[in-house]
């Protein structure tokens, strides 16, 4: 009885060392991996506030926003029509406009193609505006229209919209 | 050919897959669980443990404070700044590395303490001990490149210092200087390859480890009767008996090491290194790592340049060739009524010099210093050989099983013994 | 053996203290909130540091380690802090035309220094370069207490000294002359929180914020190591009761 008993008190003092023991080197791991995540001087530069009381209408300028590049483009009246006329069966992603914008006149759009990450052209006005007259991707020629929806191409998504607010009407807070 | 269908070792088939092809798990089942330890091996005998986990913790830490440190001369002092401040846990992870360095040195030093004492380095574990000697020269090295990255006024100064002392060889040492630096003085060159051997050097010393390791279990462990193992009675299997020991000792150094990382981070730092280099101005004490000072204190004990350097490296040298000084078979200096007494002034003489090696080299210090250098040398070349031919050792046990049970009272165990209960 | 041990490790903790104490004679010891095993910063203390800062250090002494948004933590609004950086300009830049201009600072640029290089530093303070205070605590041995000493160390100096031509004495500066005239005083800086400004509590208050700035993960830092140390204190004592059980069997 007594071994029995002395066995079973072994058993707990083993289960237990050997728990802890995983508990601790797992605590142990978790800064190491942790600390491989942005640091804080990386998150404080993740928002970015943007003066856009010079862009005319019709005009892009791109703005960089965590390391990537952020078009905001103010739209002409023929561009926000083109936008929301579009039938929605025509689209490979389909999206109203008004779910993609705050203002009607300014798009505000993550500048990377959807299909395999390069920034697409249209925001000069020398550039290549795409069948569609918005954004057209060089690399495996998708094309984009007003509003940043894929069109025609390989891209299987719209051009991202990025979490931004109006501070006021000249003040874009991205981020 | 029904003879060579794989054998059913394990009952997991994926082990026996693996074992098949690569007798790997057989060879850390009698490496690291069969592996029989003597019964009488006492707390000392889990520093080398200690000092293999030590290591890792080293390494690891090391490759995550690399990610986010940048080896330039412009950026290095803010680089290691913003670890401390921004990166996620960063602070954890550089003192876990700072102190993780000194403590390492702690552990080591008992380890040879351990290994000198108990007489580990004689026959048959003579290129055990000369593994460990360059392991520990390693690791000199390791510490002094990586105390240069935080470009501190200590890591510039020191670099500056060391560096320097290459250029007493005659003839080649002005030329051999410039090239390891890369530049005329320390500057960002020099950073820059430092940084790349800090890097790449403890993996080399984890190589040498796993050559260490394999080599003491080739004979198998010392013990502190010092003599061999005749029987399995003698013996207790690594798991679990050593490694449940080994784990205690684990705790204790982690409560130890956690209160210094916790709540005294910067007690073993040099002030001085919180301020970013400055090539015109030198710090007022320009003193090396506490661990690295009995060395220094040699270097400047002797008036001359290249008579300093020699006998500094000559302090390091002479440790390869202890195995062949001490003339005596008995290994434990606990039969060795004499010798001891030596071996134990020898452990206070170093620790003298590496006080005398943190303070000003003038007046009563130098004289403190020259003394150690000479006792230092003495007992290497002339105690150690010339006790072992007229000390007359005190009997040894008849088996290590003998001793753990602690039979005859009146032979003069009676301090290991304790120290097993 | 375990004599010898114990020796050791005796002579490896007092090194640094003993070391330490040969320099100087005795550094007062001064009392701290964030002192001891569960010290923390106190938050007012912070802000009113800050303030002491930033209208009579920051005159000449840079703090180049730290961004505005850091005063976040010591209980700083996000308008706050945003207002405390568009106080400062800073260069940026260049922009599509390819100038350089200057903005105001935002919350994620680091704090301004007041001197464009370290040149003009030392030509506007008689050769002397006033150092960066972001981690002056660590930077100086006794930290905190030799930075609250030397703040309140000013005094007439005793005849036989020769102070040198733009050199205050001070008692505990390395030879005993600062290029620092006494930058704290008895009500040199309003408190709005109704604290007694007198010389004292500034300079308490200034190097709280300093030693905060040099350690400001050092609540975060002392509450882990509790539980660290705690983890390691079970697992040691199951350890040793599972040890003791397991040797038991070995004759």
């Amino acid at each position: 009885m007594a071994e029995n008993s002395n066995n079973k008190r072994r058993d707990f003092l083993q289960l237990s060392t050997v728990t802890i023991g995983a508990v601790g080197t797992a605590a142990f791991i978790w800064p190491f991996l942790k600390s491989m995540n942005p640091a804080e001087d990386t998150i404080a530069l993740g928002t970015t506030e943007v003066d856009v009381s010079q862009i005319e209408e019709g005009q892009s300028i791109t703005v960089k926003w965590r390391g990537k590049p952020v078009f905001i483009r103010k739209r002409t009246k023929d561009e926000i029509d083109e936008a929301k006329t579009v039938n929605m069966s025509d689209l490979k992603d389909p999206e109203e406009d008004i779910d993609r914008v705050k203002k009607d006149e300014w798009l505000v759009l993550v500048g990377v193609c959807t299909h395999l990450g390069c920034v697409p052209l249209g925001q000069k006005l020398t550039d290549s505006k795409g069948e569609y007259n918005g954004w057209y991707c060089p690399c495996h020629g998708s094309h984009y229209d007003t509003s940043g929806r894929i069109r025609k191409g390989p891209a299987p998504e719209n051009l991202a919209v990025p979490p931004y607010s109006f501070l006021n009407d000249t003040t874009i807070k991205i981020g | 050919m029904s003879g060579n269908s794989e054998p059913r070792k394990y009952k997991n088939p994926v082990l026996n897959w693996i074992e098949f092809r690569l007798p790997i798990i057989s060879y850390f089942e009698k490496e690291y669980g069969d592996y029989p330890m003597p019964k009488n091996c006492n707390y000392f005998w889990s520093f080398g443990a200690l000092a293999t986990i030590t290591l890792v913790t080293m390494i690891v830490s090391g490759i995550f404070l690399a990610m986010n440190y940048t080896p330039h001369t412009e950026m290095a002092f803010d680089s290691v700044e913003r670890i401390m401040r921004d990166v996620n846990y960063g602070w954890l992870l550089r003192y876990i590395h700072s102190n993780g360095a000194a403590f390492f040195f702690i552990i080591v030093y008992i380890h040879i303490v351990r290994g000198m004492y108990y007489g580990s380095y004689k026959y048959p574990r003579e290129l055990n001990w000369i593994l460990g000697v360059f392991i520990y020269l390693l690791m000199m090295a390791t510490s002094f490149l990586g105390y240069t990255l935080p470009w501190g006024q200590m890591s510039y100064w020191g670099a500056t210092v060391i560096t320097n002392l290459f250029s007493a060889i005659p003839f080649i040492g002005e030329g051999l200087k410039t090239w390891l630096l890369g530049d005329y003085t320390v500057g960002n060159a020099t950073l820059n390859r430092f940084f790349a051997l800090h890097y790449v050097l403890p993996f080399v010393i984890f190589g040498i480890v796993g050559l260490h390791v394999a080599a003491v279990h080739v004979h198998g462990s010392n013990n502190p009767a010092g003599i061999d193992i005749r029987s399995k009675n003698d013996t207790v299997n690594f798991f679990p008996y050593m490694l449940i020991k080994d784990t205690i000792a684990v705790c204790v150094f982690g409560v130890l090491i956690s209160a210094v990382i916790f709540f005294g981070p910067n007690l073993m730092a040099e002030v001085d290194n919180y301020i970013p280099a400055d090539p015109l101005v030198t710090p007022a004490h320009i003193v090396p790592n506490w661990y690295l000072a009995p060395f220094y204190a040699i270097l400047r004990a002797v008036p001359d340049k290249l008579g300093g350097v020699a006998l500094m490296f000559g302090a390091i040298a002479i440790l390869f060739v202890l195995p062949w000084l001490d003339t005596s078979k008995v290994r434990s200096c606990n039969f060795r009524p004499m010798y001891k007494w030596f071996m134990m002034l020898f452990f206070v003489n170093f620790f003298v010099l590496g006080y005398v090696g943190m303070l000003p080299a003038e007046g009563l210090y130098l004289l403190i210093a020259r003394v150690g250098l000479v006792y230092y040398f003495g007992f290497f070349l002339i105690i150690t050989p010339f006790i072992g031919w007229i000390e007359k050792p005190k009997t040894l046990p008849a088996s290590i099983s003998d001793v753990y049970l602690g039979g005859g009272k009146d032979s003069p165990l009676t301090a290991s013994q304790k120290e097993i209960y | 053996m375990t004599k010898i041990l114990i020796l050791i490790l005796t002579l490896i903790f007092t090194f640094n203290v003993h070391a330490a104490e040969s320099n100087k004679g005795s550094m007062p010891k001064h009392e701290w909130s964030f002192n001891g095993i569960t010290g923390t910063f106190d938050r007012a203390a912070l802000q009113r540091g800050f303030k002491v800062y930033r209208e009579v250090c920051a005159g000449c002494h840079s703090m180049k380690l730290l961004y505005y948004r850091d005063l976040l933590d010591i209980g700083f609004s996000e308008a706050q802090v945003k207002a405390i950086a568009a106080e400062h300009d800073v260069l940026d830049g260049p922009n599509d035309e390819g100038e350089m201009f200057e903005r105001p600072a935002r919350p994620a640029d680091r704090f301004v220094n007041p001197y464009l290089n370290d040149n003009e530093a030392r030509a506007n303070n008689n050769g002397a370069y006033p150092p960066d205070l972001s981690v002056i605590t660590k930077a100086r041995r006794y930290g905190e207490d030799y930075i609250y000493n030397l703040l309140m160390g000013y005094e007439e100096a005793p005849e036989e000294l020769e102070v040198g031509d733009g050199m205050y004495y001070n008692k505990w500066m390395d030879g005993n002359q600062i290029a620092m005239p006494a930058p704290i005083y008895d009500g040199s800086v309003d408190y709005d929180d109704g604290t007694d400004n007198n010389a004292a509590q500034l300079s308490e208050d200034v190097v709280t914020f300093l030693k905060w700035s040099a350690e400001p993960e050092l609540e975060v830092r002392k509450n882990l190591g509790i539980k660290v140390i705690l983890f390691f204190l079970v697992l040691g004592t199951i350890v040793y009761l599972a040890k003791n059980r397991l040797w038991r069997e070995v004759h």
